[in-house]
């Protein structure tokens, strides 16, 4: 299992070294870097264009401009921001514990809710709660998160403002304008209609994934064996079925990091709230190199580390996988 | 037997009935909509009218009637769904089937590049890819304007054919292993012939079902770039249901809930339907499904 574990993270260097080389020239070709920094600095004196290319390892050949960055990169040399001139980690870092909160809120809510509703709907196929929750699901997957973002703001912040007098739910940023300090009931004000956004979509998949995976437990042989045993019901259920059921959803889960990453960034947008989904549009919006790169070796690294830990999981989880 | 299967999805059948008058209503916009596309419904004051006999589901900011729009922008949308879904289905099926079919480090190869992009956040791969393509100048005569429809239904093209490759090449490798594949090898048939006869027929329902998940995908990516600024610019006298959804973002905190709630609406709804078909048609052409259940 250790020397699984090892194997696999030795080859999870290399291809994060590919992977952000593919992305360095990627965004080297798509946001053109020195363009954008003369775009915002119209002013500079070529000594300070050939610092900035010099740091950001935008040299003509791509691969030694690689190098260049890796290196200033890993020795924490970070170029500035182009926009502002501003520090790029201190922003990185905010907007990465903002979106650790809502991305674990998020999961926490959607994973609980979608395994209850996928376990309900699989207790009995074919019956009403069974097509009712299916239902329910195919219409969550269906809905964009941009437009619940929409319809949810419009209902709890909008119209209820002229209904009630007060909206519920506030509509942008993780605190009021002005509030300092750390106060957790205004937080999850703030937090509760972009926590819904994102977990719907989890709920959804969640109660599809459960429910199949289920059915395909509940139908095999040992399910059958255990009944006969004279198990209780409830005891086969959670002992054999649940058990046995989360196997492969702990792997789709793992691997689905960049579908919820995705949902994050677009409901991040619309609320105004400053995690990596806004960092990035906006970063990407001008064309900002500098902080465009960290944030997608995070991204990057995230996922070959989610991909990880499936794989282990279920190598650990499923005694029928052989690691050779 | 595929047919009566997918008639019993009551969901599926009315799917194909609604996207079917609105196919319809879209085909004939001249005379299904009422006003053209930058028309205004009446002289000024008209900006932000609430929905009312003269314009059914309300008017913009600048006076125009918001159904016929919708009916423009669907059109449009469909167009694009439609075209790089074809584009991609092609390209995904033939890049599957030869990647199933022949193995190896093509095979190997492929699938890491796919995995790769699939494990992206959407959103980050599309716009970076966007700007790539758009900075890339022998593209440029082939693709248009970074604005223009050809421009997006290239680029869903370009992203639609890795989740067909991988669901055709699937679909391939099982049946490679199936016993009337290794009959009609073993009686000498061609491999043109098994591809033909036997590998292509044979993957139909698969590639149906995964036509119209990029059809979808397609007209939500659409969507979802063009809220983000970054979608297709109307031209004289165009739209797009994109267009239209993005501009229900500004709508919603003056409250003017019919541009928010009609386009989304609509959205939703082509994009339920088309999944229900899409569903139906998996389980009535899965024929692993017959065993019941």
């Amino acid at each position: 299992m250790i020397r699984y574990i090892l194997r696999r993270l030795a080859w999870a260097i290399p291809t994060l070294l590919i992977v952000t080389f593919l992305v360095y020239v990627a965004l080297r070709i798509g946001t053109n870097p020195v363009e954008s920094y003369k775009r915002s600095n119209p002013r500079v004196t070529p000594e300070k264009i050939r610092q900035y290319i010099d740091i950001n390892g935008l040299d003509p050949n791509y691969v030694l401009g690689y190098f260049r960055w890796l290196n200033n990169f890993v020795t924490g040399n970070w170029p500035r921001s182009i926009k502002g001139s501003r520090e790029v980690w201190p922003a990185l870092k905010d907007a990465m514990a903002n979106t650790l909160r809502l991305g674990i809120a998020a999961t926490v809510v959607g994973v609980f809710f979608g395994l209850i509703f996928g376990l309900l709907a699989s207790l009995r196929p074919g019956g009403r709660r069974d097509i009712a929750i299916n239902t329910g699901a195919f219409i969550g997957i269906s809905i964009p998160p941009f437009i619940s973002a929409i319809l949810l703001q419009l209902l709890f912040a909008v119209y209820w403002q002229r209904w009630f007098g007060s909206s519920l739910f506030p509509t942008s940023g993780v605190y009021p304008a002005g509030h300092t300090g750390f106060d957790l009931f205004l937080m999850l004000k703030f937090m509760a209609l972009p926590t819904i956004v994102v977990a719907i979509q989890i709920v959804a998949t969640y109660s599809r994934y459960l429910r199949s995976s289920l059915l395909d437990v509940l139908n095999s042989d040992y399910m059958r064996t255990a009944r006969s045993k004279g198990i209780s019901e409830r005891r086969i259920l959670v002992h054999h079925g649940m058990r046995n059921a989360l196997i492969p959803i702990v792997t789709v889960a793992a691997i689905d990091f960049g579908a919820i990453v995705g949902g994050l960034i677009i409901t991040e947008n619309i609320f105004s709230y400053p995690g990596m989904g806004l960092y990035f549009l906006k970063s990407f919006g001008d064309g900002d190199f500098p902080l465009l790169m960290p944030w997608m070796v995070i991204i990057v690294a995230s996922i070959l580390i989610f991909n990880l830990i499936a794989d282990i999981s279920y190598a650990w989880l499923d005694p029928r996988i052989r690691l050779e | 037997m595929a047919f009566r299967r997918f008639v019993s999805h009551k969901a599926a059948v009315i799917s194909c009935v609604i996207l079917g008058l609105l196919t319809l209503l879209v085909i004939f916009a001249p005379f299904t909509s009422r006003y053209g596309v930058n028309e205004s419904v009446q002289v000024p004051p008209n900006s932000f009218l609430t929905p009312r006999a003269n314009a059914w589901l309300g008017t913009d900011d600048i006076g125009r009637d918001l159904y016929s729009r919708l009916i423009y922008g669907v059109r449009v949308s469909l167009i694009i769904g439609l075209l790089s879904a074809l584009i991609s289905v092609t390209i995904g099926s033939l890049v599957g089937a030869i990647a199933g079919f022949r193995g190896g480090k093509f095979d190997d190869i492929m699938m890491r590049i796919t995995d790769l992009f699939l494990a992206f956040p959407f959103l980050v791969t599309l716009l970076i890819v966007r700007n790539v393509l758009g900075a890339i100048p022998w593209i440029k005569p082939l693709s248009g304007d970074m604005n223009s429809v050809r421009f997006i239904i290239i680029l869903f093209s370009i992203f639609g054919w890795m989740s067909v490759a991988r669901i055709v090449r699937g679909q391939v490798l099982s049946l490679k292993e199936r016993e009337f594949i290794e009959a009609a090898r073993a009686v000498g048939a061609s491999r043109r012939f098994i591809i033909r006869q036997h590998l292509i027929p044979n993957s139909i329902g698969p590639i149906m079902v995964a036509l119209t998940f990029s059809v979808v995908g397609a007209i939500t990516g659409e969507s979802t770039l063009a809220f983000f600024g970054y979608g297709p610019q109307a031209g004289d006298g165009a739209t797009s249901l994109g267009i239209l959804v993005g501009a229900a973002k500004g709508a919603v905190q003056t409250g003017y809930w019919w541009l928010a709630v009609f386009p989304c609406f609509t959205l939703v709804v082509i994009s339920l339907s088309i999944n229900f078909i899409g569903d139906a048609l998996r389980d009535s052409t899965d024929t692993q499904l017959d065993r019941g259940l």
